[in-house]
């Protein structure tokens, strides 16, 4: 593809795409479903189904039919369980796109729309340029497109369906607790561990350094041999954080990245799946950095470069005894106060390994 | 709207997290009753309650640590 040549050329070309919506009739089977129900899937689609979602590809759909029927004719073929959220309704598959990905909790510009019909694919782009839309006639070719291809498949992008199918559940579960929060997190016996980064946990580390936006400090990506570089420089501290819990695990789920001087420690990179937004794991890795900057008797600083959504992260900092030192350009350096650090919460088992 | 509404509202938030009484002038952060993941859901909240704009200056522990201070800060930004 030309694109490809300029990479500046079309942006959309370049970003992965993390969710596929798919439309029904015509684009995954043959016919309209309310005319006949006796449809047959197109040929492929069963392999590319299965393909897109071992490469940690989500998918959902986004159809104009009655949502009963639908499900039911899914469920026949076998292919209910791998979308996420489906919306199956007469509303604007614009705004069902929109739904899915609040739902999902990830941007709309990492959503691909597949539909046969130009019409409902001009009106997402309409409201939705971001999307990358894909006309169902060339549904054969689609595995091949760029971005549909990860860089890396990492354990975590084959088992990620099965971790938003968790937290499917989690919500509804949560969504009905009535108490303290902290009082429903502890019914998760959720376990977290911290460990120095190996060379198997790189690529899911690169991997998180490009998707993760929003709970992200400072946005730097690193390539694979700079973060293996970084794992074995006495100059650096390379951790990678997971949870579990008792719906499942999420997987890898957070990266920390500290350069160390003689007196300095400097956090570069903190992040963490949004998946794990409102766990307090930010807070923990936090903390065990201020224990561990206590006891080596070094000052703790970190970085922080402002993106329009990552203020989240910003207000972690602030919340955990960090205040502003210095600015250059975007760039706010933070120092923390190394004031006594509380316990860890007790609605977590946390382990340092 | 009143210092009292404020205080209410303010009151209905914390209940939420905090199953004991809290008096307007207890620390909430250095009794241990909440944390930082709560700091942030209590600035989501005063800016969603009462559409007020907190400024990354604004985050700091003093504005946010007892009930009165959240109460004086929200008024400070209202007017």
């Amino acid at each position: 593809m030309t694109t490809q040549l300029n990479p500046n050329s079309n942006p959309r070309s370049e970003k992965k795409v993390k969710c596929v919506v798919w439309d029904l009739d015509n684009t995954v089977w043959n016919g309209v479903l309310l005319e006949h129900d006796q449809v047959t899937l197109r040929e492929g689609v069963i392999d590319i189904i299965k393909t897109l979602d071992s490469r940690g590809i989500l998918q959902s759909i986004a159809s104009k039919n009655e949502f009963d029927p639908a499900m039911a004719k899914l469920q026949a073929f076998g292919l209910a369980e791998y979308f996420l959220y489906p919306q199956i309704n007469w509303n604007s598959k614009a705004q069902n796109i929109e739904t899915i990905a609040k739902q999902l909790n990830i941007g709309i510009d990492t959503f691909a729309f597949i539909d046969d019909q130009a019409f409902e694919r001009e009106e997402v782009s309409f409201s939705q340029p971001q999307v990358l839309c894909i006309d169902a006639a060339d549904l054969h070719t689609m595995l091949d497109l760029p971005p549909l291809n990860p860089k890396f498949i990492t354990e975590d992008s084959a088992k990620r369906r099965w971790m938003y199918l968790s937290d499917m559940n989690r919500q509804q579960v949560e969504d009905s607790f009535v108490g303290p929060k902290e009082e429903f997190l502890a019914t998760l016996n959720m376990v977290f561990t911290l460990s120095r980064a190996k060379e198997e946990d790189l690529k899911r580390a690169e991997e998180l350094t490009v998707r993760t936006n929003q709970l992200n400090t400072t946005g730097y990506t690193y390539s694979y041999d700079e973060l293996n570089q970084f794992r074995q420089s006495d100059q650096h501290l390379l951790f990678i954080a997971g949870l579990d819990d008792k719906y499942g695990t999420y997987g890898k789920i957070g990266l920390l990245l500290i350069e160390c001087d003689k007196e300095v420690w400097t956090i570069k990179l903190l992040l963490m799946s949004c998946r794990v937004m409102s766990r307090g794991v930010g807070t923990v890795m936090i903390n065990h950095l201020r224990n561990e900057a206590r006891n080596k008797g070094v000052r703790l600083r970190a970085e922080f470069i402002s993106n329009d959504r990552n203020r989240m992260m910003y207000m972690t900092y602030k919340f955990n005894h960090f205040k502003e030192v210095e600015k250059v350009y975007d760039r706010v350096i933070l120092e923390n106060d190394l004031s006594l650090v509380q316990p860890f919460p007790g609605y977590l088992t946390v382990r340092i390994e | 709207m009143t210092t009292t509404d404020i205080l209410e509202k303010t009151k209905s938030f914390l209940a939420q997290f905090i199953s004991v009484q809290v008096g307007n002038d207890d620390d909430l952060f250095a009794s241990g009753l909440v944390n930082s993941l709560f700091a942030m859901q209590l600035v989501l909240f005063v800016e969603k309650e009462f559409g007020v704009k907190v400024e990354n200056d604004d985050l700091d522990y003093d504005n946010f640590r007892t009930l009165n201070a959240i109460v004086g800060f929200i008024q400070r930004k209202m007017k």
